[in-house]
């Protein structure tokens, strides 16, 4: 039977009335929450995608919860899964026992139908046969004969059944004409109760059909499901009609929802307990992991001597001891690396101090016969005048290097507060007046009209910039200094600006190094020990902050100092540009109003240039004074400020460069150490050493 | 001028040499080689002033500086080598005046002694008020509510300086100078540390200073009376 198959096909047979299993369209809708809209795989258009998104605002957190529970993933995909397996199972049980129990009932009914047909048909003959012998008497209403026969006929089938059944006769093509209207037992409303279709069949045929339907009674009778058998039959008169025969499933109906509701408890059961137990067994393996996990979170936040717990000598306990073996060589080269680190700090140290207390000595005493000279000799006087010069010299680089080792050591350590730079500024620019006035150099502060506050170490920001004053005067050849501070986008910046020698290509990342020098042949007039910027540099990647330079051949030099406006703040960029806006280049494109092909073209002239020279007329310049003419002091003070000070990011580059390729000097460490902190600033610039942190 | 200065310190060369030195700017040292011994010295000679080697064999420097500090308030320079913050402040937290380090200038430890010692010189008649407290100049003491609060000579003076105009902030730079009579001094931190010092003495609630209050990013200034 075609139908029984197609009953458990669930929606298709709506008409059955017949409950099949839980509705899926729960679950089919559970899936696409959980395929489409928990990953955001919902396409179509915008209208929906917009709805999807405001569905899904509320369950970002159920999401972030399923990206990072493992436990809830696992647990989760089994429920879905055994429910999967279980639907599946219970959807073919119950299709078994369907089958089982109807194929009977449905045997059964044919049978009786058959019969029952059969049955009609002698009653037919018989009555046919009656009407020839007798037919006088009856002559005249044979129809009214027919109608009451058939209403006896009706009658009498339906009272065979005890009930088990009911019968209903209609008449053929659905015309009610000639008295033969329809007839049921039971108080069945045929209307309803025979399909439309299997009338149409039997109208179409003398087979036996059948359908599932369901039976509903014009009394307070309830409806119920049924299965109708029908069959064209012969009158006496030999007019065909339809017979049915109605049988009730009820019982089956009973029996089935019976196995439906132990098969659905069932299944609930074994898909709770599937749950659970995924949850007990992936608890087993996700709690190690999550104890390795914290634990490495207290490893890398220095609480070395933490372990792992391990049990039992399974996979989970082999990662336990892999990984407290991994911690226990951790802490044990970290513990040998801060010995060392302990043991250098302590040997310099005690380096300090032994070589301080013989040289305090000798320096006073060096000082008590420099006091004494004018009684000497003229060369025993001067040998006192070089003796305490050079001790001078001796003592400076002695700091300097103590210094240096106590940065190598790591322990250099920062006292940052809030400090306003102008008065530091002040006082690096007061001090360095007396150099500068013998230099006849005039240091001129810019931007110091509004407070230029930074959590910074005032000791070591004074002493970074009195370097860079102090470095920028004795090279300045007694042109102006420019020292310019500014502060914008949480950082605050202090350029120190020079008209001297300058910088040759690739000098800009070296002058950092310890004990380089521009010139060996040139003399120092201020004697210097060449580690005087390292330590700054130090200083400033201590704050967070950058140091770089910038520099041109016989154009001068700008140095800055960018430190975080606080502490702890990463630096994005300065507020002060590295190339000045009165570099040579950047003068001579606005001047002649050239464009980057021009530069270009400018800049192809010289090896020197090409390897990022900011652009320069012609290649002999870069050893003689520049022929430019006299720089207005007026107009490097004012020039920087037009320019909006070069907000980090928005172009702190007012002229393209040229050679952009041709930009990478022999760099060393330091620059491919600084380069990634350059952040915003254009990555191919050269000509300056940004280094920091 | 009293010229009184003992000299605690190890090496003997470097002792020698700070004798003469001392000596040539009239000066009377003592000597002490020994921590152990230092305090016996200290009380043997009553001098106007201690210059404290901070590496001793016996006792350390730190520990000396403390037993001197706890009978006397007389002022003590440290010599150090090291000029590490930790250094330094736990010399200065153990009851130093002032430090010097190692490699200096005569010059240089001449002016911070006399500095040191320059200050009772000048007592003129004056009464201050600061907070609740009563600071008689002269009478080199400071009163709350009629008991009177113990404090070192340098303690006082920067006590003093504060009090003597309220309504100004004092830059750790101007009392350097003032207090210490620095010029280019640029080392803070003796700031800090003696007016931790002061505070623990003269606030109520060191927590919470009404005395000597500190104005953020600037310095410090006297509190309301």
């Amino acid at each position: 039977m075609t139908r029984d198959s197609a009953a458990s096909a669930p929606g298709s047979e709506a008409r059955a009335g017949r409950p099949v299993g839980p509705p899926p369209a729960g679950s089919r809708f559970g899936r696409l929450l959980e395929g489409g809209l928990l990953h955001g795989g919902v396409q179509g258009s915008p209208v929906l995608r917009l709805f999807m998104r405001w569905v899904r605002r509320p369950l970002l957190p159920v999401m972030r919860l399923w990206r990072r529970n493992i436990q809830l993933k696992v647990v989760v995909t089994t429920l879905l899964m055994s429910l999967g397996v279980v639907l599946l199972l219970g959807f073919v049980v119950i299709g078994q026992v369907r089958n089982g129990l109807l194929d009977a009932k449905v045997k059964a009914s044919q049978s009786q139908a058959t019969g029952g047909f059969t049955a009609a048909k002698q009653k037919a003959e018989e009555a046919a046969g009656a009407d020839g012998d007798d037919s006088t008497p009856a002559d005249g209403r044979p129809s009214q004969n027919v109608i009451q026969w058939m209403s006896e006929l009706v009658k009498s089938l339906s009272s065979g059944g005890q009930g088990a059944f009911d019968v209903v006769t209609l008449p053929m093509g659905g015309e009610s004409g000639s008295g033969r209207g329809p007839r049921a037992s039971g108080s069945v409303d045929w209307a309803v109760s025979v399909p439309e279709d299997l009338r149409e069949r039997i109208d179409g045929g003398t087979a036996a059909a059948q359908s599932y339907t369901r039976i509903v009674y014009n009394s307070d009778q309830a409806s119920q499901p049924g299965l109708v058998i029908g069959k064209q039959v012969n009158d006496p008169n030999g007019e065909p009609y339809q017979l049915y025969y109605l049988f009730p499933l009820t019982q089956e109906e009973k029996s089935l929802s019976l196995v439906r509701g132990t098969l659905a408890t069932a299944g609930l059961f074994v898909v709770a307990l599937l749950g659970a137990i995924a949850w007990l067994v992936v608890r087993q393996v996700v709690t190690p992991v999550r104890m390795a996990a914290s634990i490495a979170e207290r490893l890398s936040a220095g609480r070395l001597q933490e372990r792992m717990k391990v049990t039992g000598e399974d996979d989970i306990a082999r990662l336990g001891e892999a990984f407290n073996k991994m911690a226990q060589n951790l802490q044990l080269k970290i513990s040998q690396l801060e010995d060392l680190s302990r043991m250098q700090r302590r040997f310099v140290s005690d380096v300090s101090h032994e070589l301080r207390t013989p040289l305090t000595t000798v320096r006073m005493a060096a000082d008590v016969i420099h006091d004494a000279r004018v009684d000497f000799d003229p060369v025993t006087a001067r040998s006192a005048e070089l003796l305490a010069d050079q001790l001078d010299r001796f003592e400076t680089l002695l700091a300097d290097l103590l210094e240096i080792s106590r940065f190598d050591a790591g322990a250099a350590a920062l006292e940052a507060e809030p400090i306003d730079l102008r008065v530091v500024v002040r006082r690096v620019v007061s001090g360095a007046e007396p150099l500068a006035e013998r230099k006849g150099t005039r240091i001129s502060v810019v931007g110091d009209q509004q407070p230029v506050v930074a959590e910074a170490d005032a000791r070591r920001v004074e002493r970074v910039l009195r370097n860079l004053v102090v470095n920028a005067v004795e090279h300045g050849e007694g042109r102006d200094v420019v020292v310019k501070l500014a502060a914008a986008g949480g950082a605050v910046a202090v350029g120190v600006r020079d008209y001297g020698v300058g910088l040759k290509p690739g000098e800009a990342t070296r002058v950092f190094s310890r004990f380089w020098r521009a010139d060996p042949a040139r003399a120092r007039t201020t004697g210097g020990t060449g580690l005087g910027l390292s330590i700054a540099l130090e200083d400033a990647r201590l704050h967070g902050g950058w140091l770089q330079a910038w520099g041109e051949p016989g154009g001068g030099s700008q140095f800055r100092l960018t430190l975080p406006r606080t502490a702890d703040e990463p630096l994005r960029g300065s507020p002060i540009p590295l190339e000045p806006a009165d570099s040579r280049r950047n003068r001579g494109l606005q001047d002649a109003g050239l464009d980057e092909t021009g530069g270009q073209r400018v800049a192809s002239h010289g090896v020197d240039r090409a390897v990022g020279v900011p652009a320069q007329a012609t290649a002999g310049q870069a050893s003689q004074v520049p022929a430019r003419g006299p720089i207005p002091p007026r107009s490097s003070m004012t020039a920087p400020t037009a320019d909006p000070t070069a907000l980090p990011g928005n172009g702190a580059r007012v002229v393209p460069r040229p050679v952009s390729g041709a930009r990478r000097p022999d760099g060393g460490p330091a620059e491919g150490l600084g380069r990634r902190d350059t952040g915003p600033e254009d990555p191919s610039r050269q000509g300056e050493a940004s280094r920091g942190r | 001028m009293k010229g009184r200065v003992l000299v605690v310190d190890d090496d003997t060369a470097l002792a020698e040499m700070l004798g003469i030195v001392l000596r040539g700017e009239g000066f009377e040292p003592s000597f002490v080689a020994d921590g152990d011994k230092a305090l016996a010295a200290f009380r043997e000679s009553k001098p106007d002033l201690v210059l404290l080697d901070l590496m001793l064999p016996g006792r350390d420097g730190i520990e000396v500086c403390r037993l001197i500090r706890a009978e006397s308030g007389v002022p003590i320079v440290m010599l150090t080598a090291k000029s590490d913050t930790v250094d330094v402040v736990v010399g200065l937290e153990s009851g130093a005046d002032d430090y010097i380090v190692k490699p200096f200038k005569p010059k240089e430890l001449v002016a911070r002694i006399r500095a040191r010692l320059r200050r009772s010189e000048e007592p003129a008649p004056e009464q201050l008020a600061i907070g609740d407290l009563v600071i008689d100049v002269a009478g080199h003491s400071v009163k709350r509510e009629g008991q009177s609060i113990a404090l070192t000579p340098l303690e006082f003076d920067l006590l003093v300086a504060l009090a003597r105009k309220p309504w100004q902030v004092f830059t750790r730079e101007v009392l350097l100078e003032q207090v210490w009579g620095y010029r280019h001094a640029a080392d803070t931190r003796l700031v800090n540390v003696h007016v931790q010092r002061l505070r623990s003495k003269v606030e109520k609630d060191p927590e919470k200073p009404e005395i000597v209050v500190t104005v953020r990013g600037v310095g410090y200034k006297a509190g309301p009376s």
